[in-house]
């Protein structure tokens, strides 16, 4: 390639991304977690999908935006939004108080409650007397182990699990008598051959634990993402979503 | 970014009963690893390469994967077959205590075994010629020349693989275990102060290795006394007459 053909090429790449750009101010960057099925996670190709990644193509279709979805592991993704590596969380994310703090949340996109797993047939009594001296199972840093922890600490033995999977092993393994999780990924769960052989125990606890959006503090996208959450849910197309994943609703 | 001096006060006791559980893994898993290693050394310096083979392969396969795999292995897979949890073996199996304890013993005693080998390959030759001379049997020798030597040379390294083992009692917390991480990382998931609380356990384990490498020090000065002797005595005299001074 001679040089003066060089630059000609050069110079046209240059321009077509000059002209690229301006459709690309109107674009949200949104991250999710990819590692918790069936709310987000990674396909065979590693492409995002899931509940909420649908929700975030529905929303940004309703708000007429061009958004893009990036996969962030849990413990960054709070700084990440901080720094504006994206604008948006997507990621079934429970509004709590030390969220609060540094994050704005949207309306809810769900709300979350928790629910005892046992084998089928066990008949788990999930009162605190029927509980006593049984051996119960939670995801640590998740609001099932907190649950654990400040309810039934001096009731049952609790064990924290690092992963979600590792504590189905252990209920599958039989040292568990029960699992205490967010109610729809053991739901999930229980569709796969592995957890074939399980069911839910008792009444659902509700903790009041709803779902949203993160965005930065101030942000008016909160706003635009509120009136877009509302739109989907008036229009249908949230429970087509919704009936996509679950037979029951989650909003 | 703010300090909290009292979270760590406050949740103190709970990393102790933590750092008590891990204290009794290494004590536990060292002594069953310990009790492994020598046999498994003086089969791995037998001069037959059929009784050599066994001992090589254990120490390959434990050496040559992570600790974080052999726990799995021993936790979640070990529940995978229908006729362990039938047999009487499940007693042991269902427990993590116990999962933890045999993945660190196999581990260590990999470890150790190979560290024991070193040693008796390295007392001097002369030592058990002279053995040899004065009409002792193998057994004897073993007994009275070849083990005592190999403790006292293997002191400084096995300290190490005391150490060693110590931080990696840690992955005990994968399996549930509330050791000193596990109890860190549990009360970091309530407390959200990651720095303090880590802080803290980090303190704990170096108070630990500091006992661990003061205990070891101890007991080389005895085991070894006779590097010392030497030059201990010649001090003493040089005291009582400054003309013995070499």
């Amino acid at each position: 390639m001679t040089m003066r053909k060089l630059i000609v090429t050069l110079t046209l790449a240059a321009s077509s991304l000059m002209a690229a750009l301006p459709a690309q101010a109107e674009s949200i960057r949104i991250a999710t977690e990819g590692a918790y099925a069936p709310f987000n996670m990674k396909d065979e190709s590693g492409e995002l999908k899931g509940f909420d990644v649908d929700i975030a193509n529905a929303l940004c279709e309703q708000m007429q935006a061009e958004c893009e979805i990036v996969a962030q592991d849990w413990e960054g993704i709070i700084p990440g939004l901080m720094t504006r590596k994206y604008d948006a969380i997507i990621a079934s994310m429970s509004i709590t108080d030390e969220r609060l703090r540094v994050v704005d949340f949207t309306d809810r996109y769900y709300s979350n409650v928790l629910a005892f797993v046992a084998p089928k047939g066990a008949q788990l009594d999930t009162s605190k007397e029927g509980l006593k001296g049984k051996t119960v199972g939670a995801q640590r840093a998740t609001i099932a182990g907190q649950y654990l922890e400040d309810e039934l600490a001096d009731i049952v033995d609790v064990k924290l699990y690092d992963t979600q999977d590792n504590a189905y092993l252990d209920l599958a393994a039989g040292r568990l008598d029960a699992l205490l999780s967010d109610k729809f990924p053991a739901y999930d769960w229980m569709q796969t051959e592995s957890g074939q052989g399980f069911e839910f125990q008792g009444d659902d606890i509700d903790i009041d634990d709803k779902i949203a959006i993160a965005v930065r503090k101030g942000d008016p996208l909160k706003e635009k993402f509120n009136a877009a959450i509302k739109a989907i849910v008036e229009n249908g197309t949230y429970k087509a979503i919704n009936d996509k994943y679950f037979p029951f609703s989650i909003y | 970014m703010s300090w909290d001096w009292s979270i760590i006060w406050q949740y103190l006791p709970r990393l102790l009963d933590g750092a008590l559980l891990t204290l009794e893994l290494v004590a536990i898993s060292g002594l069953i690893g310990f009790a492994l290693a020598v046999p498994l050394a003086l089969l791995r310096v037998s001069s037959n390469p059929w009784v050599r083979a066994l001992p090589f392969a254990y120490i390959f396969f434990f050496r040559g994967t992570p600790l974080l795999v052999q726990i799995f292995l021993i936790y979640y897979g070990a529940s995978q077959f229908e006729a362990i949890k039938q047999s009487v073996l499940w007693n042991v199996l269902s427990q993590p205590y116990w999962c933890a304890i045999i993945a660190f013993s196999m581990n260590t005693a990999a470890y150790s075994a190979e560290l024991i080998r070193g040693a008796i390959q390295a007392i001097p030759r002369g030592e058990l010629e002279a053995a040899e001379a004065l009409g002792m049997s193998r057994p004897l020798q073993v007994r009275r020349i070849v083990l005592p030597r190999a403790f006292g040379i293997v002191l400084p390294a096995y300290g190490n693989e005391l150490i060693l083992m110590l931080k990696g009692s840690s992955l005990a917390s994968t399996i549930t275990l509330l050791d000193l991480t596990g109890m860190a990382r549990t009360i970091i998931a309530r407390t959200y102060t990651p720095l303090e609380i880590f802080f803290a356990a980090g303190m704990i384990y170096l108070l630990i290795s500091a006992c661990f490498i003061g205990g070891f020090r101890l007991l080389e000065r005895r085991l070894n006394r006779y590097q010392h002797y030497r030059h201990h005595i010649a001090h003493e005299m040089t005291d009582i007459d400054p003309r013995l001074q070499d």
